[in-house]
């Protein structure tokens, strides 16, 4: 369920990365203040452990497919909310980058989704409050399962509300929430159970892991409503600014107004005649008009005209310039390639094999 | 599971192709990262309908992908095996969306589909961006970037140290898991109870590794904070590489180029 | 120059469960010498080093390094003094690459930038790897993360070399070339292995321990041939030391004095 860069706007995403880069920045300080430099290496390879283990999968009995391990709830458990967090932030980073796994923008949404809510919310309100400070393996099993549940639905609505908000999927709310929630109770009882067994497994192996991540309680404490409130601030001020900022470009905004307002006028609106020359001069002209007047009743009657791709006209137009561009674009790409070819440039770092 | 393994041979890969010494390569990583940040926002801040205005956004990919030297058929491969969240997602759109919004003609194209190609197309040039500039620029320098652009330095260098045992620990999990299977003889054996245990070692042998890694970074003088020599610098032709193409990317925002080059043409042929 | 010295007596050492794995041994190393310490698996050599540079503290008995006792305040420069090379060398090479690596000790030491370079490379050159600076380390080969991992080590100047188990996971090749390299070092060696036949070459001198105990304490050839010793001691005479089935088969031949003429020692 990782959030995609091809869903989400600017506004949304831009907000969801100052809300991560707040949170990195906060759980930075903490970890720094807990002194304790055992945990930079152990942070980094056990974010390594959970790319591993996300290699192993188990079968689950009776449906004949396979779970495997999620990340954050065990993160917290293992290292507390502070460096769980950064581990998962960059976990996905690292999924980020080399298999393009959402994506650059939307990496601040996957941090969100499933960083904050396992770290920040499901381990301290439910597992601390389920477990206590003598996990015993019932309480422990109880624990990870519903925490693990809760993480992801919150995780799973979180996505939701930022592909609803950013308005390029055409799912309406409701379906939405009813198709994601349902997959994710599935997907967060799988993680659970699989949280759980590792957890088991450890805490009878080498009690003394789990008792101390349970016992450190200055790490394990988390001022909620602080980082709730900053968090809120953050997203609200990025995301209020962001959304102004594209609102004063009317494209999606115009869009949906001139379809309520009268599709069959807008079908039936004039051949393409425009030339290109009137185009340049309406472009030009149009420009200014983003930032300063987007209220006049004119100027959205002039955007519905220019609007791309409506009537025949420009549709073909449309056509037959993205092609070219695209050939165009092919070609450079060629011709660099070509020239790079033709003067051998230096050759791929000679001690590698 | 052979899946995975190659997945991870495609890592190896993508860092092999981001140690060659191209110009691209030689860029400050700072450069690179904040480019390809303008453009991904450009590309997404395009109307859920655009299309046309989208397609000259390829130049970005394609030229640093040239000058860099990548192989255009592993780009293509990998941004068909990336996890497809947003075409799942995007093909609600065709059904939801009917209205007519295009009239070729006879051919008549629903709104949803329009949006759904408009979302395959930022989904081919974000993801591909992204895959571009790892591959010309290389996992660790992209952490300097980020550690010289202001990220905090826990965080980078638990991401270099994630990055670095990555590898260690991915083959580990792979002889584990080999050894499972030869063992469970197909049926039975990758339950969850033999899950625990197996996922448990590897945590354990893990934490033990922290430990030792510790110790070795203290053996050398380690005191809480990472110290590395790496000068990045910023020169002019960083700085031309930046507002170059967020020029571009921008003037590309507002001028439709396909659309004026096909009328162009178009008029031409009338 | 007496202040190469490591002294240790009367050390015992328990982890925190309880287990007693170091059971008073004491020991004088001085200035130049090369010596092996040898035991089977669990006798303690691991721990025995752990507290050679500070990293654990005996829970009775003390450490010298140096003229002073190890204590908290002068952790930083016994570090310094002592390098430690570990069994596993993926745990120490934890930098993105190998010039990353041989240059974080340098760097720790506060050294100015040019000096940590030229010293990087000369450790670099040192271990004949000054071609695979840029490299990152999982794309090293066995024997080239070994000798980086000492690159590592060499950086930081010390005095005095602790080795864990330096040529286990080498090919003959690999492991005859980290021989010879260590051959060439003037530092005091102290090194923990399974290999008594590397310790015949190198060591002058081997500590045999058993079950947290020194049960010998002497020249190595002596007591790598004293195979009642090595029997309680939970070891093996080394196979170069061990006649050769073969030859004495072929030419009844038992070779009393020492060492089977393979070309091995020069």
């Amino acid at each position: 369920m990782h959030m995609a860069d091809a869903l989400i706007s600017p506004a949304v995403g831009g907000a969801m990365w100052a809300a991560s880069a707040g949170l990195i920045g906060y759980c930075s300080k903490k970890v720094k203040q807990d002194l304790d430099d055992r945990k930079i290496p152990l942070m980094g390879v056990v974010g390594a452990f959970i790319f591993a283990a996300q290699m192993i999968n188990f079968t689950i009995p009776g449906t004949g497919s396979s779970g495997h391990l999620g990340g954050g709830m065990i993160l917290a458990i293992l290292l507390g909310p502070y460096a769980a967090f950064l581990t998962m932030a960059s976990v996905l980073t690292v999924q980020a980058l080399f298999f393009a796994d959402g994506g650059l923008l939307a990496l601040g949404c996957n941090i969100f989704n499933l960083g904050f809510f396992p770290c920040f919310v499901a381990y301290p309100l439910i597992y601390k409050k389920a477990v206590g400070r003598n996990p015993g393996e019932a309480r422990l099993f109880t624990g990870a399962i519903i925490s693990a549940v809760v993480g992801l639905q919150l995780g799973a609505f979180s996505v939701v509300l930022q592909t609803v908000l950013s308005g390029i999927s055409e799912l309406p709310f409701v379906t939405f929430v009813l198709l994601m929630q349902p997959i994710h109770l599935a997907i967060g009882i799988v993680e659970g159970l699989a949280t759980t067994a590792v957890v088991i497994f450890v805490g009878r192996a080498r009690p003394e892991i789990i008792t101390a991540a349970a016992e450190s309680a200055h790490i394990g404490r988390v001022s909620i409503k602080k980082v709730i409130v900053g968090l809120l601030a953050a997203t609200i001020l990025t995301g209020g600014a962001l959304s102004w900022f594209a609102s004063s470009y009317p494209d999606g905004l115009e869009w949906a107004m001139s379809k309520t307002s009268g599709s069959d006028e807008l079908a039936s609106s004039q051949k393409g005649l425009h030339t290109s020359l009137a185009h340049i001069q309406e472009k030009t002209a149009f420009l200014p008009d983003y930032g300063f007047k987007a209220e006049e009743i004119e100027t959205t009657t002039e955007i519905r005209k220019s609007w791309p791709a409506v009537d025949a006209g420009t549709t073909v137009s449309g056509l037959v310039g993205g092609t070219v561009t695209l050939l165009l674009a092919g070609l450079i790409g060629y011709t660099l390639k070509r020239r790079k070819q033709k003067l051998k440039t230096q050759p791929v770092d000679a001690s590698d094999v | 599971m052979a899946k995975i393994d190659k997945n991870f041979l495609d890592i190896g890969y993508t860092d092999h192709l981001s140690r060659q010494l191209t110009p691209i390569h030689q860029l400050d990583p700072r450069a690179k990262l904040v480019t390809t940040l303008v453009f991904i926002t450009t590309v997404v801040s395009f109307g859920k309908y655009e299309i046309s205005a989208l397609v000259p956004f390829f130049i970005y990919p394609v030229v640093l992908a040239a000058m860099g030297n990548l192989p255009p058929a592993y780009l293509l491969k990998k941004i068909l095996l990336v996890s497809p969240f947003a075409l799942l997602i995007g093909i609600f759109n065709p059904l939801i969306d009917r209205d007519i919004l295009i009239n070729l003609g006879d051919i008549r194209i629903a709104g949803g589909w329009v949006s759904f190609t408009s979302i395959l197309i930022r989904f081919i040039l974000t993801v591909g961006a992204a895959l571009v500039l790892i591959a010309v620029t290389g996992f660790n320098a992209v952490c300097m970037a980020l550690q010289k652009l202001g990220v905090p330095k826990v965080f980078v260098v638990q991401l270099m140290f994630l990055h670095r045992y990555m590898f260690v620990l991915v083959e580990e999990a792979s002889r584990m898991v080999r050894a499972r299977s030869l063992r469970s003889l197909g049926n039975g054996g990758a339950g969850i109870k033999t899950y625990g245990p197996l996922v448990g070692h590897l945590l354990l042998r893990t934490m033990d590794r922290a430990q030792r890694i510790h110790l070795a970074m203290c053996c050398r003088g380690f005191d809480g904070q990472i110290r590395i020599m790496k000068p990045l610098k910023i020169r002019p032709i960083e700085i031309g590489f930046i507002f170059g193409w967020s020029a571009l990317f921008i003037f590309m925002r507002f001028f439709n180029i396909p659309l004026l080059m096909g009328n162009t043409i178009t008029e031409f042929l009338r | 120059m007496s202040h190469h010295i490591i002294e240790a007596q009367d050390l015992h050492y328990s982890y925190p469960d309880g287990t007693h794995v170091i059971k008073g041994v004491s020991f004088r190393i001085t200035h130049g010498e090369s010596v092996a310490i040898v035991g089977a698996n669990g006798a303690g050599k691991s721990t025995l080093l752990l507290h050679l540079n500070g990293y654990l503290r005996p829970t009775q008995g003390t450490l010298r390094i140096g003229d002073y006792p190890l204590t908290k305040r002068n952790l930083k420069s016994v570090r310094r003094t002592v390098g430690m090379v570990f069994q596993e060398p993926d745990d120490q090479l934890f930098m993105p690459t190998v010039f990353d690596d041989v240059a974080f000790g340098p760097l720790n030491l506060g050294l100015p930038l040019t000096e940590v370079e030229e010293r990087v490379i000369n450790a670099l050159e040192t271990v004949g790897m000054p071609h695979l600076r840029d490299k990152p380390p999982y794309k090293l080969s066995g024997g080239e993360k070994r000798s980086a991992a000492i690159a590592a080590v060499l950086s930081m100047s010390p005095d005095i070399l602790v080795m864990d188990e330096p040529t286990s996971d080498l090919d003959p090749r690999a492991r005859r070339r980290l021989i010879e390299l260590l051959k060439t070092f003037e530092h005091t060696k102290i090194i923990a292995t399974h290999d008594l036949d590397m310790a015949v070459d190198i060591c002058e001198r081997t500590i045999v321990i058993y079950e947290g105990r020194i049960t010998a304490d002497g020249s190595t050839l002596e007591l790598l041939q004293d195979e009642t010793l090595l029997e309680r001691s939970g070891l093996e005479k080394p196979l170069g030391m061990q006649s050769c089935p073969v030859c004495e088969s072929n030419e009844k031949k038992v070779i009393k004095d020492g060492l089977h003429s393979t070309g091995r020692r020069r």
